[in-house]
């Protein structure tokens, strides 16, 4: 599955940052901090220390102010030159031409936007741009393998997990990081509620609970569930 | 939205002098900020990105509790074994709150920051908002006020300067009043302090528009959490319109600290009520010693809405509050892990 090869990248370049911050300091929590993934502070190694647009003195509060940014989409790195206000949604629609990725709401609240950023999803319509400056991207578009589908893909054509299809990538890009971050172990409100607060099965509920930040006007649930079921029972089949 | 500077500094000292900029502000995860930036309800002239500095360790703290940086993000938080085994109160919390993708990107000291979600405060087509323009008046008041505040609001009329009726939207919050968390900022000049989370979050008293007692400049840094005593015997309960991804009516964080059967300590936070998180002595006080019966966690709950106030469209959030308070007890000493449903 494509995805795999983006958030292995991440884990590696996660794992990296790790070990260097662990060798300049030696902190007693380190390693469960690492095992979780709670990580991102080492990432400003090398980048500038101030990446101010402008000088404060010339700024007006009317002026537009720019910033560049270089990040990786979908394998391939990208430079831009943006204005600072920039969501991560609009520099791929707007500049990069992925259009899969899709504007519901703009506010964070429908998910129809979600992409991954160094492998977790994340809404990037409250994403501004210039905060992804050094990550990796991946879109809905950079999901397959050439005419490959992944596995996610593959489920949500074969369950048919969609109507009008305009949540469809945001809903794929979610299920995708959702069966990673099942097999790392991550709870749900449902792992509480039923009493599953170790290594939760993937049930319906569970699948609902974690899909709830990606909203279907359609009313494609039932089959969005179902693909995500399948999906999640094919990986852990193939781990085995 | 309008224009804004963009820094990125490297360190928490440059971003304390950075935010010195008139109407400059900190950015973390950005889920609430950008959001209120796209409706003009927040107008930085500057934005510091502080998500890069060195704040995502978790380390031991004297007496057995941890520091918590103020960059781990609240999924990371959540799931983490140390929290999830000592502290499953903030873990539930988290999870209870907003979605997947937000949660990936919120903060642990964004999300002590988040500002209500007063449908007066977002909208700028109101143009009474003390939260938002000091001194404009409170629409809320004689407005639909269904998610609004029953405890400790300031009620001086619909024109007066000093009215809010807003609550603190969090569920973290709430958990980490109940634990009684204390929160280390930084400030100009490098000057620390500590912040016991009961007197981070403030009620609107005749300055609405200031959610908490953090000074200008001021930086979060991390969250102290105590040793653990609730870890086997709390609840966060959550009552609200849909199941998932919609904030609170009423929320309850309760933790009891049980020995031989009887309740030793408790700590009890209620969420969607207030201006903050309201925790309430009396109540916790009169768990004290006494058996996990129904009728002390009604009295307990009782004791926590003396003086409640309802308005026209939120006046059940009262007897709610009271039963959920009732429930998040009954759940709590059954033990975290036996589940709601078991």
């Amino acid at each position: 599955m494509s995805t795999d090869l983006v958030q292995t990248e991440t884990e590696a370049k996660v794992q990296k940052r790790s070990s260097e911050e662990s060798a300049e300091r030696g902190f007693s929590r380190r390693t469960f901090v690492k095992s979780a993934g709670v990580l991102g502070a080492g990432v400003a190694t090398g980048l500038p220390h101030l990446v101010a647009a402008e000088t404060a003195a010339a700024v007006s509060a009317t002026t537009p102010q720019t910033f560049r940014a270089t990040f990786v989409v979908n394998g391939k790195s990208q430079q831009l030159t943006l204005d600072t206000r920039t969501t991560l949604l609009d520099a791929l629609r707007e500049y990069l031409d992925l259009t899969g990725s899709k504007k519901g709401c703009d506010h964070g609240q429908c998910g129809a936007c979600t992409v991954l950023v160094d492998g977790r999803r994340v809404n990037s319509c409250l994403t501004l741009a210039a905060t992804v400056d050094g990550s990796q991207v991946t879109t809905i578009e950079g999901l397959a393998h050439g005419e490959d589908l992944s596995p996610v893909q593959s489920a949500f054509l074969e369950h048919d997990g969609f109507q009008c299809g305009y949540c469809t990538p945001g809903q794929i890009c979610s299920a995708t990081a959702l069966l990673h971050e099942a097999k790392k172990g991550q709870l749900s409100q449902v792992s509480w509620e039923t009493g599953k607060s170790s290594a939760p099965a993937l049930t319906d509920d569970e699948i609902r609970e974690r899909m709830s930040g990606n909203i279907c006007r359609c009313g494609a649930y039932p089959n969005i569930v179902a693909a995500v079921r399948q999906a999640a029972t094919r990986a852990a089949g193939a781990s085995l | 939205m309008n224009p804004f500077r963009y820094q990125r500094p490297a360190t928490s000292e440059e971003a304390v002098n950075a935010v010195a900029a008139h109407g400059a502000k900190f950015l973390g995860g950005g889920t609430n900020l950008v959001d209120l930036m796209k409706d003009n309800v927040e107008r930085p002239t500057a934005l510091i990105d502080i998500t890069r500095l060195d704040l995502t360790r978790i380390d031991d703290a004297p007496g057995g509790g941890i520091f918590v940086g103020a960059l781990v993000r609240n999924s990371d938080l959540a799931s983490l074994p140390h929290i999830v085994e000592n502290y499953p109160l903030l873990s539930q919390a988290l999870l209870s709150g907003a979605s997947p993708q937000l949660r990936n990107m919120a903060t642990l000291g964004g999300n002590l920051l988040q500002r209500t979600r007063c449908y007066y405060f977002m909208d700028t087509a109101f143009p009474a908002c003390n939260k938002r323009i000091p001194g404009s008046g409170c629409a809320a008041l004689n407005g639909v006020n269904r998610i609004h505040a029953i405890l400790g609001q300031s009620d001086k009329g619909a024109t007066s300067a000093e009215t809010c009726i807003a609550t603190n939207p969090s569920d973290m919050n709430v958990a980490l009043a109940a634990l009684g968390a204390a929160i280390h900022v930084v400030g100009p000049k490098s000057a620390k302090r500590v912040i016991p989370i009961a007197e981070f979050h403030r009620l609107p008293g005749a300055t609405p528009q200031l959610d908490t007692t953090l000074r200008p400049g001021e930086l979060i840094t991390h969250v102290e959490l105590s040793a653990p005593v609730f870890a086997k015997n709390s609840w966060y309960l959550k009552v609200r319109d849909r199941q998932s991804y919609a904030f609170a009516l009423v929320s309850v964080a309760a933790g009891l600290e049980m020995s031989g059967g009887i309740i030793k300590s408790a700590g009890l936070a209620l969420g969607g009520v207030a201006h903050k998180p309201w925790r309430s002595a009396e109540a916790e006080k009169s768990l004290a010693g006494a058996n996990p019966t129904p009728e002390a966690f009604r009295r307990a709950a009782d004791l926590a809405l003396t003086g409640a106030r309802g308005y026209e469209h939120n006046a059940f959030k009262i007897e709610m509050a009271k039963q959920a308070m009732v429930r998040a007890l009954t759940l709590a000493a059954r033990g975290t892990d036996q589940g709601a449903q078991a």
